[in-house]
């Protein structure tokens, strides 16, 4: 018994060491003199702690701008794409319409599509509207996604059909009863899909690489890819830059880490 | 009446900008691939013309096609179970009553799956870093090395898997774990009753308990392994001799960089494809499953 603890303690330290080494080396890094980390045997710390790296970082790049841009469109994408899912979402799960059902089937359905096949016809799409190089082009394939209209209407289906009766038999509008007896109800999975809203659009690679080919617009991971294959050189620099790119999205993983794990194991349960 | 009304004025938004940025896409993309779409057709619509199959039988006959989808199998054959392996490894710790710290632990182990993955593409870059890297260091400190391991053919594709393990391990890792904290206690105690030890806890309760979670996971992870593109982007740019071209980078560089459209969404539609057979298989192994 006590070496069978030993052994499993054992191995989750060198696991969390494997999940966490890079980050701190990330951090430690960016914090060097530049050129220092190009040594052997690697330094593990910083022999000189110093800000350097992140002071030329946003003196010599746009850094400032590429940040700002990815908060706007990470904040923007995370609001309207919860707002969309939730008003679908609550629609599908406690109001009768017409096709419905069969509607959700084909929904569901679409989600074995990967987003990909959409993008060389969408990119065209946003030409002919004249979208390449703007934050609408950006957002427009995250305005509304099944996934989250499905993990909406999961939710929503636990709120009791007696309690919308009830308000509407007291003569409440439909409007009325989704905003005062929904939305608070389904504030918990609200609070989830906002946050992988973020996430997602924060660390969206593809689509914003493709979009985006003004600099002025482009969002951090674009422009850390860029900069990572002009100053293959900098590891400091790099690394300084890595930090500003991931502080933002840890932080909040770590503010709403329990929403966001249920959220994580209501999306996966698909039936 | 009132309320079948109500339901369309609020559904209406998401539906109708899935069908115009979705669906009307992919049916667009259908069309585009049996056109020959290049920088002469986005000039000028006049120049585009109907190839019927003729991107598909491209596809057949490029060497690099064929290729970047043999990469592409290889990342996920390795880096599939490889990913699972470590995510149930994780899992059955933080489940274990031994362990100490559990919360914490989850937290760490979960932390790779929120960073931006170019972000920390560029960190194990330079990880990988033959002379400097702190991989290769640590393989000498135990007589090894050092490798080579974005500059050699037949290193690059492994090491992007080792960052793809990293990277994605603690996202199965919670589902597996909610899977194991769904195994009745009693199990385990008749099995311990009947003198089964750890392993033959493991073998004959755990193991067909959590077979079902475990066909999910895997079909969900392979099909995201299939699309694998930001990291060879970021570490090696499908090289070295295009030994980590996937069959998006081939798409994102024949589409974006070499601007031939309809062949670059024919290779979106092999992915397509090779998706659809998987979940086709999922959904027939969890059918006979659940019948059982």
């Amino acid at each position: 018994m006590k070496r069978q603890k030993i052994l499993v303690n054992a191995s989750m330290w060198l696991l969390g060491l494997f999940a966490v080494a890079p980050l701190l080396w990330m951090v430690s890094v960016s914090l060097m003199q530049p050129g220092e980390a190009a040594h052997f045997p690697p330094p593990l710390l910083p022999a000189h702690p110093t800000l350097q790296n992140y002071v030329i970082l946003f003196a010599t790049t746009d850094m400032a701008r590429f940040f700002l841009n990815s908060l706007i469109l990470a904040t923007l994408a995370s609001v309207i794409s919860t707002s969309f899912n939730v008003m679908a979402g609550y629609a599908f799960a406690k109001l009768e319409f017409r096709g419905r059902d069969a509607l959700f089937r084909w929904l569901l359905a679409a989600l074995v599509i990967p987003a990909q096949v959409a993008m060389i016809p969408l990119f065209l799409l946003c030409k002919e509207l004249g979208l390449v190089n703007s934050y609408a082009g950006v957002l427009v394939p995250s305005i509304a996604t099944v996934f989250g209209i499905f993990l909406v209407r999961q939710y929503a289906l636990a709120i009791p059909d007696e309690l919308l009766e009830a308000a509407r038999i007291d003569g409440a509008g439909e409007w009325r009863i989704f905003r005062s007896i929904a939305l608070p109800a389904l504030t918990p999975i609200l609070v989830t899909l906002a946050t992988f809203a973020f996430l997602a659009s924060w660390s969206d690679f593809l689509w914003p690489l493709i979009i985006l080919n003004d600099t002025d617009m482009q969002t951090l991971p674009v422009a850390l890819a860029n900069l990572a294959r002009e100053h293959v050189q900098d590891i400091e620099l790099m690394m300084a830059g890595a930090v500003i790119t991931l502080a933002p999205v840890l932080l909040l993983f770590l503010m709403v880490q329990r929403y966001y794990l249920s959220g994580l194991l209501a999306g996966s349960i698909k039936g | 009446m009132k309320r079948n009304a109500a339901a369309w004025m609020l559904a209406a938004p998401a539906l109708f900008a899935l069908g115009l940025f979705f669906f009307l896409p992919i049916a667009a993309a259908l069309l585009l691939s049996f056109t020959d779409f290049d920088l002469y057709a986005l000039a000028d619509l006049g120049n585009l013309r109907f190839v019927g199959l003729g991107n598909y039988l491209t596809l057949l006959r490029t060497p690099l096609f064929g290729k970047a989808l043999g990469n592409t199998i290889e990342f996920v054959v390795i880096g599939v179970p490889l990913s699972i392996a470590t995510s149930l490894g994780a899992a059955l710790m933080i489940n274990s009553r031994l362990a100490r710290f559990k919360p914490l632990f989850r937290t760490i182990f979960f932390a790779p799956v929120v960073t931006t993955i170019v972000a920390v593409a560029v960190i194990w870059r330079y990880l990988f870093n033959t002379q400097f890297g702190l991989i290769n260091w640590a393989l000498g400190l135990i007589g090894l090395g050092p490798v080579n391991w974005l500059g050699d053919p037949h290193w690059a594709m492994p090491a992007i898997v080792i960052f793809a393990v990293w990277k994605n391990f603690g996202y199965n890792m919670i589902i597996l774990l909610a899977g194991l904290q769904a195994i009745p206690d009693e199990l385990y105690e008749a099995a311990r009753i009947d003198g089964a030890g750890p392993a033959a806890q493991f073998r004959h309760v755990t193991m067909p308990a959590l077979a079902p979670v475990m066909l999910v996971v895997s079909i969900l992870t392979m099909a995201a392994y299939f699309q694998l593109f930001a990291e060879p982007y970021v570490m090696t740019q499908g090289g070295p001799v295009q030994s980590t071209t996937s069959i998006l980078y081939l798409m994102f560089t024949q589409g974006f960089e070499f601007w031939n459209l309809g062949y670059a969404t024919a290779v979106a539609f092999v992915l397509f494809a090779i998706l659809f057979a998987l979940t086709l298989v999922q959904l027939r192994l969890s059918r006979r499953w659940s019948d059982r």
